[in-house]
């Protein structure tokens, strides 16, 4: 039988992916975005796995809530993307210093 | 015997795990991209698994049919040097693959102690269907948390056009504060000159 523990290994597996694809990729904005987002997904399948091994609603709501910041935090995150693609002409992270003085 | 639903979880999280380790390790940003839709659909399959319905159609929906779609658009809009951005991958794989191989284990070993390993509900949580459980929920005790995520929705729509937003260069617009600004020295120069002959005009002959 497939017990809470399966799906908790399977978020935590997920999440540690995506902690390797933030380190790993640390040039590329785009990458570091969709990383972000694949953690996200993993958040998400924790709280819907304790949703319904627990018998409690709430963490569905929760995660409706987290659906919709994220969808609200990658749409910003790729407008200044191409702010950022527009006036450096590259998405390279060591192009990133104009903040430097 | 193992169990069909217990094939399907394998089968869908071994795709996921596949799918989430080609994002990370992909060259081509829209191969990364199109390996994220497989994983939200995977996603979306365990979420049908555990009974949670209407945020599994939500997720293929927002994330697949417009997030994921938007991810695209900008990848395949920006001309990026691809050599230069995948520069130092092999440089940080030790180090990140030790920190990911302990948080993984770490993990793993707190969530196989027996606190966590809880047998699924025979029985159905209600009568009512899994939407209709999540409305009752969100319209009443969630109520303002819910208003508000319409604001960060709203927010999210002006900052991303604001953002990007680009004046077109024959715009015959005029700007308020420069015309306020102006004195009367930038506009009016005054020239101190001998008047010139030839352009005076010639007097009449007087009559006698």
């Amino acid at each position: 039988m497939i017990g809470l523990s399966h799906y908790l290994i399977l978020a935590a597996i997920l999440f540690t992916i995506s902690v390797v694809g933030i380190f790993l990729n640390r040039k590329n904005i785009i990458i570091l975005l969709m990383s972000i987002e694949l953690m996200l997904l993993a958040v998400n399948i924790n709280f819907i796995a304790f949703s319904h091994y627990l018998n409690d609603i709430a963490g569905q709501i929760f995660v409706f809530f987290i659906l919709t910041v994220a969808a609200a935090e990658s749409a910003i995150g790729l407008a200044i993307i191409v702010l950022i693609f527009r006036n450096t002409r590259s998405i390279n992270v060591d192009d990133l210093n104009r903040l430097n003085g | 015997m193992i169990e069909f639903k217990d094939f399907v979880f394998y089968v869908l999280s071994l795709v996921l795990i596949t799918s989430g380790l080609s994002v990370i390790t992909s060259r081509n940003p829209v191969t990364a991209a199109l390996s994220l839709v497989l994983a939200f659909f995977n996603a979306a399959g365990i979420w049908l698994l555990l009974q949670a319905e209407f945020l599994a159609i939500a997720l293929v929906l927002v994330y697949v049919g417009a997030v994921m779609v938007l991810f695209l658009f900008v990848v395949m809009m920006l001309d990026i040097n691809l050599d230069k951005l995948k520069e130092g991958f092999w440089d940080y794989l030790p180090m990140a693959g030790f920190i990911g191989a302990l948080m993984m284990v770490e993990m793993i070993m707190v969530f196989n102690t027996k606190q966590f390993n809880l047998l699924p509900i025979t029985e159905p949580i209600s009568n009512t269907s899994n939407t209709e459980m999540i409305g009752n929920t969100l319209y009443s005790n969630y109520v303002l948390p819910f208003e508000l995520a319409s604001v960060v929705l709203l927010i999210a729509i002006v900052s991303a056009i604001a953002l990007t937003l680009r004046d077109r260069k024959d715009s015959k617009k005029i700007n308020a504060a420069d015309q306020v600004a102006v004195k009367r020295e930038d506009r009016v120069r005054l020239v101190q000159m001998k008047s010139e002959e030839k352009y005076i005009k010639p007097k009449t002959k007087e009559r006698k």
